[in-house]
């Protein structure tokens, strides 16, 4: 990847870390309402993964940790910003919230909250991408703690049998909601875990952007080629609780201080410097401008933005004017 | 018009939908070499290919949570799960994907999926194989829910039911696949919605779905034959959304209303019926309504035990008679 390119993905990382951060500081103001999931401190999954593939081409989904894979992948951030703050000019009208962000027409098919949900969901836009014949690929991003589900193990076998154009992406953040995976896992290195249905794995350092990078462009072109499905674990951990409703106790402070150290931005950061491609004064010339982004234009968008005409209440509970509903047109 | 079996009718529509729309699909255990258990996609295979007529693992809640994802970029599954029993394993993605991700989306993704299954009690399938579920299906908002009371319902029904662009869940029944009844011979869409008038009458309103419409029928024919009464039997092929229109126009005219169902009583057809006339028309009533339903049991192993559990066309009958007064 080139330096400009590095540079830019830079950027996109820290506007990841900010809106989060100012989601944050939204939900105690209590402009975002309901559950909030926040992704600081994994940024370089999303941003590896996706660079090494074609967003708004190939189809991405995720669980309730979905903001930044939606932003990844084409999504207007003040659409999301619009959706969080639940007005009708959000992604959703503002009838999904933080955990159901969607943006069909870039082919981000959505957050869905129930854990390990996405994962035959992927399975099945892949299938869907075999019949129709087409070199997109379907990448699922999903937590650690999902893989403890039954349908992680249907989804595997089956897009192992049909050899579907499926990647799944494990963002391995130690901790099921307040559970570290030792105490929940039998095996807690998740790569290995997919040995069992015959499918190609590999573990890498998610906070190190380059290697996310590297280790996606393998799996991306395993998939792409159409040899099947492909497994990603990222180690990574995220700085916040699993919710807003987390107090975060759980975890030792030391811990906290130690991944703290390995950020993905500070490594992506001083390694741009070290080479001499910034320095410290373009950083943060490029935070304030991306504060004042956010501020001047992503949030002041959603705070003018209107609610949600009550029409929409039921609007899109079943669709509208389907004429097979009366037999058909004839 | 021809006399074909239930299976036949089902199967004809797969043919013809799979011909129409190279997108869709048909997915489900050993429905594909093997031809469906109930023989609903019987030779599909060999026409389609594997690629479209799709055995699936035993694996309820991943296979319908594939279908779900395949119809969000344009591919139209027919998942067929064996028995509504498993239908539980898939309900995850059934209630909190099919049924939602229209909604949650501002409507920008539809999953129009159909979920065929049956559902009843047949002959000695013990507890976990004789739910009848359809009370669970009809209370999910996002979902349409018909049920095929005859072979050509079963066609027109399912033809419908694929081009639709919502979920659509159909509850068939273990003891009809073998059952024969006409089916035009033309390509024939049947509405989703409404229910019809599979008997005219005047004095009482006999409301089935499903298997329990021929319990009705059989009723009307006991009630005129051997006491002279002129049941209505309303077939309630949809029950989500139930006709209130229909359910309304029949016990204006008849001014009573039996509710017969194969389940138990409890958050029914029955009560939601019984609702609906509440609702819609209680100053139309010359006595209260009256559920046929089964005991509040599951389903035992035993034959004497099992028909005792179920109603039957008496029952109905009996129940008339009393709501008449004249037992």
């Amino acid at each position: 990847m080139k330096p400009a390119d590095k540079k830019r993905v830079l950027k996109e990382m820290l506007f990841a870390r900010r809106f989060e951060e100012r989601c944050y500081e939204a939900y105690v103001e209590r402009k975002i309402g309901g559950f909030l999931h926040l992704y600081p401190g994994e940024e370089a999954c999303a941003y590896g993964v996706l660079e090494a593939a074609k967003p708004g081409h190939d189809y991405v989904m995720t669980s309730y940790r979905d903001h930044i894979h939606a932003i990844k992948s084409g999504v207007p951030p003040k659409e999301v910003m619009a959706e969080l703050f639940a007005k009708e000019t959000g992604c959703c009208k503002g009838l999904g919230g933080s955990m159901h962000i969607f943006g069909a027409e870039h082919r981000f098919m959505g957050g869905y909250a129930l854990v390990g949900g996405p994962f035959p969901l992927a399975a099945g836009i892949a299938k869907g991408i075999k019949l129709k014949g087409g070199d997109e690929i379907c990448i699922c991003f999903l937590g650690d703690a999902a893989n403890n589900q039954g349908v992680f193990h249907e989804s595997l076998n089956m897009a192992k049998v049909w050899d579907l154009p499926v990647l799944y992406v494990c963002e391995n953040n130690l901790y099921g909601i307040g559970t570290r995976i030792d105490r929940s896992t039998a095996v807690v290195d998740q790569y290995k875990r997919v040995s069992g249905y015959d499918i190609p794995s590999a573990q890498t350092d998610g906070q190190d952007f380059d290697k996310v990078y590297d280790a996606a462009q393998i799996a991306v072109e395993h998939v792409r080629s159409g040899k099947g499905p492909y497994f990603l674990e990222l180690m990574t951990y995220r700085y916040r609780g699993h919710s807003m409703s987390d107090s975060n106790a759980y975890r030792a402070k030391e811990e906290e201080r130690m991944w703290g150290k390995r950020d993905p931005i500070i490594i992506m950061r001083d390694r741009l410097i070290e080479a001499g491609e910034m320095n410290l004064d373009d950083y943060k010339k490029m935070d304030s401008d991306i504060l004042a982004e956010i501020e001047d234009d992503i949030i002041k968008f959603a705070e003018d933005s209107p609610e949600p005409s009550a029409e929409l209440l039921d609007k899109y509970v079943l669709a509208e004017n389907d004429p097979w509903v009366n037999g058909g047109a004839k | 018009m021809s006399e074909i079996m239930y299976w036949e009718a089902l199967r004809r529509a797969h043919d013809e939908e799979m011909t129409h729309d190279p997108l869709v699909i048909c997915m489900g255990e050993d429905i594909g070499v093997a031809g469906g258990t109930y023989k609903a996609t019987n030779g599909l295979y060999d026409k389609f290919g594997e690629e479209r007529v799709i055995d699936t693992p035993i694996s309820e809640g991943g296979y319908t949570g594939l279908g779900i994802g395949a119809s969000f970029v344009g591919v139209r599954p027919i998942i067929e799960i064996m028995s509504v029993n498993f239908a539980w394993l898939a309900m995850d993605q059934i209630f909190n994907t099919a049924a939602k991700v229209r909604y949650m989306s501002g409507g920008q993704l539809t999953a129009p999926v159909v979920i065929r299954s049956p559902g009843g009690t047949a002959h000695q399938l013990g507890a976990q194989h004789s739910a009848r579920m359809e009370k669970v299906f009809m209370g999910i908002a996002g979902l349409r829910v018909v049920t095929p009371s005859n072979p050509r319902q079963a066609y027109g029904l399912l033809k419908s039911a694929v081009r639709c662009n919502d979920p659509v869940f159909i509850n068939e029944h273990e003891l009809m696949y073998n059952m024969k009844g006409d089916v035009p011979d033309e390509e024939y869409f049947m509405p989703l919605e409404g229910s019809e008038v599979a008997r005219e009458g005047s004095d009482v309103t006999l409301f089935g779905y499903n298997i329990s419409v021929h319990w009705c029928l059989a009723a009307a024919e006991i009630l005129a034959s051997k006491h002279g009464i002129n049941a209505e039997v309303i077939d309630l092929f949809s029950l989500s959304p139930l006709d209130r229109e229909g359910i309304k126009a029949s016990v204006s005219k008849t001014h009573r209303a039996v509710i017969v169902e194969e389940a138990e009583p409890a958050v029914g057809v029955g009560s939601e019926v019984m609702a609906i006339i509440n609702e819609e028309c209680f100053f139309e009533l010359d006595a209260p309504p009256v559920r046929v339903s089964a005991e509040n049991v599951p389903i035992p192993y035993n034959h004497k035990l099992e028909k005792m559990a179920i109603p039957t066309a008496q029952h109905v009958v009996d129940a008339v008679l009393k709501q008449l007064g004249l037992s």
